[in-house]
């Protein structure tokens, strides 16, 4: 997964009080809102936004782990990343078809991630550098992921908190995946720790900013909330992401790169330093050191696919011409 | 070509003796392809045994507007429920 | 030694199939071949694992699967060259694959009843698999050979590309435990004519076989291939994974 939180969507509605009131009066009572349910016109919009930044954010994030499966050490861990990087094309599939049950097409959403009106998780607009980027994407941008995607499960919306509660059975075993990888290289030579250590202190703070920005700097976060599309704050479940990974960490022997970083009794929770925001902004809006390469790649892979699709569809109609003609 | 791939619903049947499931649904040029592409998507950890697919635009739904009229008016037949009828405790399961 | 060497052929065949069809992740045609291709590539690499693991066994000298698959040279590799062909286009991908799965099949269904129990437990896996690989190839080609103008130009450019190959799949692997390569052949052509005719698809006329795979004369890819799959064992040799 890897949605985090909305970048830009415009949530404002124009429907009358009343029906308002209704919808409203629904989320409340944890009533699911289905399809064909009428529903406020920035509910929907909000939904394929999010929705869509969220397959977007699977499909594109495919191809970081991607580039290393040609190359993964041992034939276990090739099978292992294979049917990672697969999951996470079914994840994207299952979500866009949650989209299109809001009237948006699978097509439409592709458009607009090539052309660059959609966006993804900024965290795969960083480089996979090392095997041990393997190990730390699946830790930690798993992680991150799973906090926000057990929280989806009960979105107020029918079709995306079932693909949630879908996407989260399946990805139980990905963090795990990594987890393990790190291990490994933790308890091998020093090469292998080093590798370790050097993929956490890049992707440590990427993975912190993928619960997006500080709550109060979170333009549409209230409305989300409020219509649960979204039921927990990015501050709240970036602390429990912080919560559960430091033991992990120290666990492995790594130094999370924090200087800042210490717990607090009173709290029971960890505090951690000033995350750069000027680089979250600067990776969102395009200018991390992959963002053109991602996108190129994705535009690559529909349009050199375009003749394929083009085909199953002319011999479709072929064959039912033939059938109509006996 | 302007045509898009058309929208596929899947339904699952978990094991033998159970109703196929709504899973969820993907895009195929025909049937043939859209029971691979279910068998390939949907089916990835043994969730089936077997498989349909049917065109997302052949499907006619109710109108959740007229949701009240469809089911509401069942809810006072309460003569349908075994639990309407008293029969004393001496006559035993029935 | 026959029976390790049969054992390494076919475990060479199913791993760098399984590794060539792996290099599509993230970039098929649509999501749902993305997730079709990563299947075919799961199951030919995890038969490629119990055939490496029993070819091991079989040798005796205490090397392990990855041992057999990432610390042999391009010399050393006895897959035929058909499986070590790039991807090339769609066609060209499924058209390989094709080949491969209807030599397979019916291979594996003979190794049903071989005498050697490891052999026929592989087998009761492996011809599913392969059932499934030939259907939905066989699929594909009917569609690409009978699509559009482009696609059926391209499934066309694909078989006269792979043509020099196919023949190589009859070769090799000389042992008991196995059936006869040569004797798969009249069920391969049967299945490929069945295809060919659906797709409207020529046989081109007949070009000089390649074949030096059995024997580890590659091509140049199969090189590079391996210098990309065995990189990090070679980087740091010993280290666990």
């Amino acid at each position: 997964m890897y949605s985090q939180g909305l970048i830009g969507a415009d949530s404002r509605t124009e429907e009358t009080d009343e029906f308002l009131a209704a919808f409203q009066a629904r989320i409340d009572a944890e009533e699911k809102i289905e399809p064909t349910d009428a529903m406020p016109e920035g509910y929907r919009r909000t939904l394929i936004r999010q929705i869509g930044q969220h397959a977007h954010s699977e499909i594109v994030g495919m191809l970081p782990e991607g580039n290393w499966i040609t190359r993964a050490p041992s034939l276990k861990r090739k099978l292992a990343l294979l049917a990672k990087v697969q999951d996470e094309g079914g994840h994207g599939l299952y979500l866009y078809s949650a989209a299109e049950t809001l009237g948006v097409t699978r097509e439409q959403m592709t458009e607009e991630l090539h052309s660059g009106k959609a966006k993804y998780s900024s965290i795969f607009n960083y480089p996979a550098l090392s095997w041990a980027d393997m190990g730390a994407i699946g830790w930690l941008v798993d992680g991150a992921a799973i906090m926000n995607q057990v929280a989806l499960c009960r979105c107020s919306y029918g079709p995306y908190a079932r693909a949630m509660i879908r996407v989260c059975a399946e990805e139980s075993f990905h963090q795990r995946q990594g987890y393990e990888i790190m291990l490994t290289l933790c308890s091998g030579t020093k090469e292998q720790k080093e590798m370790a250590q050097d993929a956490l202190n890049r992707f440590w703070w990427p993975a912190l900013m993928m619960f997006g920005p500080h709550d109060g700097d979170s333009a549409h976060s209230e409305q989300s909330m409020k219509w649960k599309i979204k039921r927990f704050s990015n501050d709240a479940l970036r602390e429990k992401f912080i919560n559960a990974t430091v033991p992990q960490a120290e666990f492995l022997g790594l130094t999370v790169p924090d200087p800042d970083l210490k717990w607090n009794e009173e709290k029971g929770s960890y505090e951690h330093g000033d995350i750069d925001w000027d680089e979250f902004w600067r990776v969102v809006k395009g200018d991390g050191v992959m963002n053109r390469e991602r996108v190129q790649m994705r535009k690559d892979a529909w349009e050199n696919g375009a003749w394929v699709r083009e085909a199953a569809l002319a011999h479709a109609q072929k064959r039912t011409a033939k059938v109509a003609a006996e | 070509m302007g045509d898009v791939t058309p929208l596929w619903e899947v339904f699952i049947r978990p094991r033998n003796g159970l109703a196929h499931k709504h899973v969820g649904s993907l895009h195929a040029a025909d049937e043939a392809l859209a029971l691979s592409a279910a068998r390939d998507v949907y089916t990835r950890r043994e969730e089936g045994t077997s498989i349909w697919v049917v065109r997302s635009e052949a499907i006619a739904a109710s109108d959740p507007a007229r949701a009240g009229e469809n089911f509401d008016p069942a809810e006072d037949k309460i003569y349908r429920h075994p639990t309407f009828y008293k029969i004393p405790d001496d006559v035993g399961h029935m | 030694m026959a029976l390790y060497r049969a054992l390494i052929e076919l475990a060479d065949d199913h791993l760098v199939l399984g590794h060539r069809l792996s290099e599509w992740c993230g970039h098929a045609p649509m999501l749902e071949e993305d997730l079709a291709l990563s299947n075919f590539a799961l199951d030919l690499i995890g038969t490629a694992r119990s055939l490496y693991a029993y070819a091991a066994e079989v040798e005796g000298k205490g090397r392990s699967e990855d041992d057999l698959a990432y610390l042999r040279n391009e010399r050393e590799y006895l897959n035929c060259l058909l499986v070590e062909r790039p991807n090339g286009d769609f066609a060209h991908t499924m058209l390989r694959e094709f080949y491969f799965a209807a030599f397979m099949e019916p291979f594996w269904q003979a190794a049903l009843s071989s005498a050697d129990p490891v052999i026929a437990g592989i087998a009761g896996k492996a011809v599913k698999e392969m059932a499934y690989h030939l259907r939905h190839a066989g699929e594909w080609i009917v569609r690409l050979g009978d699509g559009t103008e482009e696609s059926a130009a391209r499934m066309q450019a694909a078989v006269v590309d792979l043509h020099p190959y196919w023949e190589e799949l009859f070769s090799g692997g000389d042992c008991d435990a196995l059936p006869d390569r040569a004797a798969i052949q009249p069920a391969w052509e049967a299945s490929v004519k069945v295809v060919f005719a659906e797709a409207n698809l020529d046989w081109p006329e007949p070009v000089y076989g390649q074949n030096g795979g059995r024997d580890g004369m590659h091509s140049e890819v199969l090189g590079r291939m391996l210098s990309d799959m065995q990189y990090l064992q070679r980087a740091l040799p010993g280290a666990t994974w």
